[in-house]
């Protein structure tokens, strides 16, 4: 093949870090914790007990599982559908041919710089019962001012919107550029036939965005599974009484809090199935896209 | 569009000046408290200006908690981790685009994509095992190592890569130039848009890592920034939202210099990506 070099042994050197790399630290930990999950293992001996599917049955059976599956299921589709209607629509409008549009591109991307953590802390700051303008601005528009973070349905919203905050600017991004692969002929072409402003969108625009928007559904889920852990750990600790006790916070508390190991694994190996049916939905419906994650 | 006249142009702009707000006003509320008074913050109406106290609560954060080591150890890990995971990337990449087919390469293409299959909460109990028997509790290198392969970069660069006019190895070949003195003479100058990119990102994910290096360092020299701010937030009975802001701007600063420094980059190689399909 042109402008390939002949080297048989200098690839392989050049692979070697990666593949030792994920191999160690990757895919021997991910057996382990497929075979660990089959164990009940005593937190002060260390030792393990082969208790076959009996961790899975456990976790199924249990109704604080069960809840924490609910919760996390909630909250990522309320970051999912809120966070991607809102990020559509600033993309759609911020992709017009219009001038002094690109101020609004530069700074909407700076909550993607911060962690959830920081996310948290700033948001439970916006919401805080007696200064935060969050909470300000509600009661002049409705008259209510709970203690948001006491109060278990509105703790959700809370931890849902500071959620989604962070990644409007990620979701901004991604479907500017989709919507850039959209033929301006086309959609011109359409108005001059007559077609509104809504119909141009349904018909011609959404459906060239669709593999976009397929990439920021699993991007926004994934998030919502695995990226949250600091941002409640900051601002609810799971709680009130549970109302945020999304999977990843559950597995933190059984496998590092309990030291309970092999219930830990089977949690581990559940979020796994989780993944598995994410990306596979992924490369099915979005092709091979870059992941940024 | 020009036929939509001045109430659409009007109108476009107010909401995307009202998206805008959305976006930037938590971090500029968070700026403006964390220069303030602890009394300022609970006054009644709201301060707007900006206090004067921020150096004070800023030495309040850095006494509580250490903010000069939890800086430290972060800015360590995510240079480290960036850095790393440009090189493997890169070399991976090379040598899936320009060497003759050889034996394993369809293999090794698989095991790196499964690193996507298997972010840390799928494995972590067996991954702090493993660091416990290493030795590696309380240290930079469990904080580094196991993050240095990337499934993301070495994609990133493979497609890139292969967008090259195969006439410009040719070239270094015929010239008698080694692939080695190729990559780092030709194709890294050319690739510079991506390597800030995946620097970004990277850098961004590491700083911005909370739960592994929640559970892997115990010790107080070896914290990193982001769980510092959870113990400012616990240290508080009634939260003191100004000493709590001035660790988070530290917390925040330099992931937003980073990503004001490199944005056009990020974008542009998304904009890049998008096209190729």
């Amino acid at each position: 093949m042109e402008g390939r070099f002949p080297n048989r042994i200098l690839p392989y050197a050049l692979l070697f870090p990666s593949i030792a790399i994920v191999v160690a630290f990757l895919i021997v930990p991910s057996l382990q914790a497929l075979r660990l999950a089959f164990f009940e293992v005593s937190p002060f001996t260390g030792r393990g007990l082969f208790v076959g599917l009996s961790n899975f049955r456990v976790l199924m059976e249990s109704d604080i599982y069960r809840h924490s599956l609910e919760i996390t299921l909630l909250i990522a589709g309320g970051i999912v559908l809120a966070g991607m209607t809102a990020s559509l629509a600033v993309a759609v409008l911020a992709s017009q041919p219009l001038r002094g549009l690109g101020v609004y591109r530069v700074a909407i991307l700076w909550p993607y710089a911060l962690s959830p953590a920081v996310a948290g802390t700033i948001w439970a700051l916006l919401f805080d019962p007696s200064t935060g303008p969050a909470t300000l601005l509600i009661r002049a528009l409705t008259g209510l001012s709970p203690n948001w973070m006491m109060n278990g349905t509105y703790a959700v919203w809370v931890v849902v919107i500071a959620a989604a905050w962070k990644m409007l600017g990620f979701n901004v991004v991604f479907f500017l550029a989709g919507l850039q692969a959209v033929p301006g002929e086309l959609r011109e072409a359409a108005q001059v036939d007559g077609a509104g402003a809504a119909r141009v969108f349904w018909r011609i625009t959404f459906p060239i965005l669709s593999p976009i928007t397929f990439f920021l559904f699993v991007m926004n889920s994934l998030y919502a599974f695995f990226e949250l852990f600091g941002l409640i750990d900051v601002m609810t600790q799971g709680g009130p009484g549970g109302a945020t006790d999304i999977l990843i916070y559950r597995l933190y508390q059984d496998a590092f809090i309990s030291a309970r190991w092999g219930m830990g694994s089977a949690q581990s190996i559940l979020l796994f199935v989780m993944v598995g049916i994410l990306t596979a939905l992924q490369f099915r419906f979005a092709g091979r896209r870059v992941f940024y994650g | 569009m020009a036929r939509h006249g001045w109430g659409a142009l009007l109108g476009t702009h107010a909401l995307l000046a009202l998206a805008t707000v959305v976006a930037v006003f938590p971090i500029l509320y968070a700026f403006q408290v964390s220069t303030l008074t602890f009394q300022e913050v609970f006054a009644f109406p709201p301060k707007l200006a900006p206090g004067h106290a921020f150096l004070a609560n800023l030495a309040q954060a850095w006494e509580r908690v250490g903010l000069g080591t939890l800086l430290l150890n972060s800015s360590v890990i995510a240079l480290t981790v960036a850095l790393g995971k440009m090189c493997l990337a890169v070399m991976a990449a090379f040598a899936f685009t320009y060497f003759r087919d050889f034996p394993g390469k369809g293999a090794c293409f698989v095991i790196i994509l499964i690193t996507h299959m298997l972010p840390l909460p799928v494995r972590i109990v067996p991954t702090f095992q493993l660091m416990e028997t290493l030795g590696w509790v309380n240290s930079y290198q469990a904080l580094t190592i196991p993050f240095f392969a990337s499934a993301t970069g070495t994609l990133l660069f493979r497609q890139f890569f292969l967008t090259m006019p195969p006439a410009l190895s040719e070239a270094a070949r015929v010239d008698g130039a080694g692939p080695l003195v190729f990559l780092v003479r030709i194709l890294l100058p050319l690739s510079a848009n991506n390597l800030a990119a995946l620097f970004m990102v990277e850098f961004l994910y590491m700083w911005n890592e909370y739960l592994w290096p929640l559970i892997i360092t115990s010790s107080n020299d070896m914290r990193v920034v982001q769980v510092g701010i959870k113990m400012l937030v616990a240290t508080d009975a009634q939260a003191e939202w100004n000493v709590i802001m001035a660790g988070v701007v530290a917390a925040m600063a330099p992931p937003l210099i980073v990503l004001l420094l490199l944005q056009r980059s990020f974008v542009r190689s998304i904009s890049l990506g998008q096209e190729k399909g």
